[in-house]
């Protein structure tokens, strides 16, 4: 006993009395990870001295499952991933069959797709401002932000009958029209989004507290960020200026006017930062997109029965966490050979160790809340 | 000394020696049995009914309902709770020191409810007569109830318990450093620790000490709720990153207990804090005379406005339980007031008149304290350990001490070269305050300071 004491101590001089390390695991059984991700954290005090993520909690193997549906089939399924922004995952599957097929998408298609699309963007960053603050300890905005998803919720739910996992889109352009008041409600919703956004910077952006469990918290610098990959709105506060619908313009993004918030230091509140901005952005665009909604057909030429031609197609969209991509191979047949996803959440979550190693324990949920992962992508 | 009531007692009971005795005991010591037990009975519930006032509000900012479904708008929810806490199965966790995971929740709601004994809450209604530490006692005795949360997290044999507890130890600390000299400041003005002669003093000088001493009342605020872990310092219990801190592996009737204790505690420090620097039992505007029949009548007005209310909101019930509970609450509220107004009309029982008002502005003032900590929880995020550690020490400690300085120069200034009182304090305050301002400007350096060094290098172009 007083052996393996003394080699403890010569292994951990760098620690007083040579007291071991405490490792801690968050989760999966924790309210903040609830169930679905496990932090190995090694501890000295309260400070961390290296994570280890375990992750695959939630995995049902979508990819595998992509074998052996058709290419419609698939499409739900992809719904499920990042559940909190269904369908700007659906866009991005879409496309990338669609530019397999080689099919243009008639214009108000595609305006309606990025008007839904972007209300998904606003209500997925809703539901990481909520969690997020919920996180650090403020409890109120939690539901500030569920009343005003709720209102996004309803209007997916007019269009398409479903709320969470709505399948909104069809290979070729979209399988419903815009319902009677459409815009309206979109407009509506713009206008009363301009006051709430305003009541969360009232709550937190000037808050003391907030900001010094924000900024300088989980600093990921440029060359971090492109190192690991990470994408979205972690890799704009860090100031790199890198938007797919700037870069590589999909759907009828090209058709309006708005800006790519950037930060400087790349920490938690910039990120914070960039994403109210980008909320704005999304209302901006939706409100440019309802003024001029384009008549004619909303469905492409692609027929009953979709067989591409063999071939391989990767396709990229800008998803509310990051870049989000398709890999899909094609054998000719109507099944596709391999469907290979890139979600953000997944590539974003490797910056964890890199992002709190040295802080304290209490950032560690911090830094998880920024990163804004979902399980359900990350595992797939 | 004697009392009908003890009389008729004593009648009965006169038979033996040791009767004798216990009634002698019961003649000198009645009042205080009847308090305690009143205290001990009263405060579980009153406890429960906190949380249930707790979550409605939060609700209410919350654009939502809150409890809504036992009993009308949930008034039977701490019921339903305490009932459901009481038939949990009972666990200890296997590797746990059972003994002191037995007794450590135990410890904190005893020194919660011990503390309260010697609490005036109104001019009669008081378990320990004028206790000549009295205040030194509450603070004291409730300070042990972190010996309870120690306990609990070192004997649970968890890793989250045993940070919740180091962390509650250290800001115990801190904060009860703090919070005692800002009670120095009071102690000062009144010149006694004694509780009824701290209410006193307030009503001799014609005003409560929180006008003498803003800014140690303000740092009593902070660090009391700091002291009974509340949002934001609520950092032993954290939810989203401990979480629940100590009371991890707590369940069921043990966990009912810190609970308790955690609220009781909650009144023992905003009962501190009325009788300190909000003039205690004092109504306001105590010292003119011509508002003491509307001030005196305000009390039974106020509930009874309460019970119309309830009759007013029992029509739009939609089940007929909930209606007739709320007649009953109603009717309840309208005893009260009716106990409140007898005195006014029947002559022989006017003496009660400052007993019972004083109750109702005391606890008044209590729940106006305690609402300011809801207030804060909804509103604000969580303080990191290290920033609490700094506030603490930084800020609030050195706060304390100048302004038992600046108190004492004001009333040096005012009572022996005979300046105006208020101009002294003025004076004094803007000094306390300069001062807390160098104090932030220094904690922001260095908290800037501390922050760009905490990051350990580490190469995310490896692999």
């Amino acid at each position: 006993m007083a052996d393996s004491i003394q080699n403890d101590a010569s292994q951990q001089n760098n620690t007083l009395l040579g007291a071991d390390e405490l490792v801690l695991n968050m989760g999966p059984q924790h309210p903040s990870t609830h169930g679905v991700l496990r932090v190995k954290l090694k501890l000295d005090g309260e400070r961390v001295r290296g994570t280890e993520c375990v992750i695959g909690y939630l995995h049902r193997g979508v990819e595998k499952i992509a074998e052996n549906r058709t290419y419609q089939q698939f499409a739900p399924y992809v719904d499920r991933m990042d559940y909190v922004a269904a369908v700007s995952n659906g866009l991005g599957y879409c496309e990338a069959v669609e530019k397999l097929l080689q099919v243009e998408v008639p214009i108000r298609a595609r305006v309606i797709r990025t008007i839904l699309t972007e209300l998904q963007r606003i209500a997925s960053h809703l539901v990481w401002l909520g969690t997020h603050a919920l996180d650090i300890g403020a409890l109120t905005p939690l539901f500030y932000c569920f009343r005003e998803r709720e209102e996004i919720l309803k209007i997916f739910e007019k269009y398409c009958g479903a709320r969470l996992t709505t399948h909104a889109f069809r290979i070729g352009g979209l399988q419903y029209e815009s319902y009677d008041g459409f815009e309206k409600d979109v407009e509506r919703f713009c206008k009363d989004f301009e006051r709430r956004i305003q009541d969360y910077v009232d709550l937190l952006t000037g808050n003391s507290i907030w900001i010094g469990r924000t900024r300088n918290v989980g600093v990921l610098s440029a060359e971090d960020c492109i190192a690991l990959g990470a994408t979205g709105p972690i890799l704009r506060a860090s100031g790199v200026k890198w938007d797919l619908r700037k870069a590589q313009p999909y759907a009828a993004y090209d058709r309006y006017e708005f800006e790519i918030p950037i930060g400087t230091n790349g920490d938690t509140y910039d990120r914070y930062m960039v994403r109210m901005e980008e909320m704005r952005q999304s209302r901006r665009i939706c409100l440019q997109a309802i003024e001029n909604i384009p008549e004619g057909a909303i469905f492409g030429k692609v027929g009953k029965v979709i067989k591409p031609a063999p071939g391989e197609v990767y396709h990229s969209i800008e998803a509310p966490k990051g870049i989000l991509g398709y890999y899909i191979v094609s054998d000719g047949t109507t099944q596709p050979y391999r469907v290979r996803i890139r979600p953000p959440s997944f590539v974003n979550l490797q910056a964890l160790d890199k992002m709190i190693r040295g802080h304290l324990v209490a950032d560690v949920v911090a830094v998880i809340g920024t990163l804004d992962i979902v399980l359900g992508e990350v595992d797939r | 000394m004697s009392h009908p009531v003890t009389q008729a007692l004593g009648c009965v009971l006169s038979i033996s020696p040791t009767m004798q005795a216990v009634v002698a005991f019961l003649k000198t010591w009645w009042v205080e049995l009847v308090c305690g037990v009143v205290i001990v009975a009263a405060v579980p519930l009153v406890a429960g009914y906190v949380v249930l006032v707790e979550r409605k509000l939060m609700a209410d900012m919350q654009a939502r309902l809150g409890p809504m479904r036992v009993g009308p708008h949930g008034l039977l929810q701490p019921i339903a709770d305490a009932v459901k806490l009481l038939i949990k199965e009972d666990i200890i966790p296997r590797d746990a020191d059972a003994f002191i995971f037995w007794f450590a929740p135990v410890i904190s709601m005893v020194a919660a409810l011990t503390s309260m004994g010697a609490i005036y809450f109104g001019p009669a209604f008081r378990v320990a007569q004028d206790i000549n530490i009295g205040i030194l006692f509450v603070i004291g005795v409730s300070s042990l109830g972190f010996l309870g949360i120690i306990l609990g997290g070192w004997a649970s044999n968890s890793h989250y318990s045993i940070m919740g507890a180091l962390r509650s130890t250290a800001q115990l600390v801190s904060y009860e450093t703090a919070g005692g000299l800002a009670i120095i400041s009071a102690l000062l003005l009144s010149g006694s620790l004694k509780i009824r002669a701290i209410v006193d003093a307030q009503s001799d000088q014609h005003v409560w000490f929180l006008f003498l001493a803003p800014v140690a009342f303000f740092t009593y605020l902070v660090a009391s709720i700091a002291e009974t872990n509340r949002a934001p310092f609520d950092l032993p219990e954290a939810e989203s990153e401990l979480v629940a801190g100590y009371m991890t592996e707590y369940s069921g009737f043990r966990w009912a207990l810190y609970f308790l204790g955690e609220y009781a505690n909650m009144i023992v420090v905003a009962s501190v804090a009325t009788t300190l620097f909000l003039g205690g039992w004092l109504r306001p505007f105590s010292n003119v005379r011509w508002l003491d029949i509307p001030m005196g009548v305000l009390p039974a007005l106020l509930i009874a406005a309460l019970g119309v209310y309830c009759i007013y909101r029992a029509g739009k019930q939609p089940v007929k339980v909930q209606l007739g509970f709320m007649w009953v609450v109603a009717l309840c509220c309208f005893g009260v007031a009716v106990i409140y107004l007898v005195p006014w009309l029947v002559a022989p029982l006017r003496f009660a008149i400052p007993g019972l008002n004083g109750a109702f502005w005391f606890l008044f003032k209590v729940a106006v304290y305690i609402y300011v900590f809801m207030w804060l929880r909804f509103t604000l995020p969580r303080y990191r350990f290290d920033q609490l550690m700094h506030l603490g020490w930084y800020i609030l400690i050195p706060l304390a001490i100048v302004n038992i300085f600046s108190v004492g120069i004001a009333m040096f200034l005012s009572l022996e070269l005979g300046w105006n009182r208020w101009l002294a304090v003025m004076l004094t305050t803007a000094f306390t305050l300069a001062v807390s301002l160098l104090l932030v400007r220094l904690h922001d350096k260095h908290a800037s300071a501390a922050s760009s060094t905490s990051a350990v290098p580490s190469d995310s172009y490896a692999g």
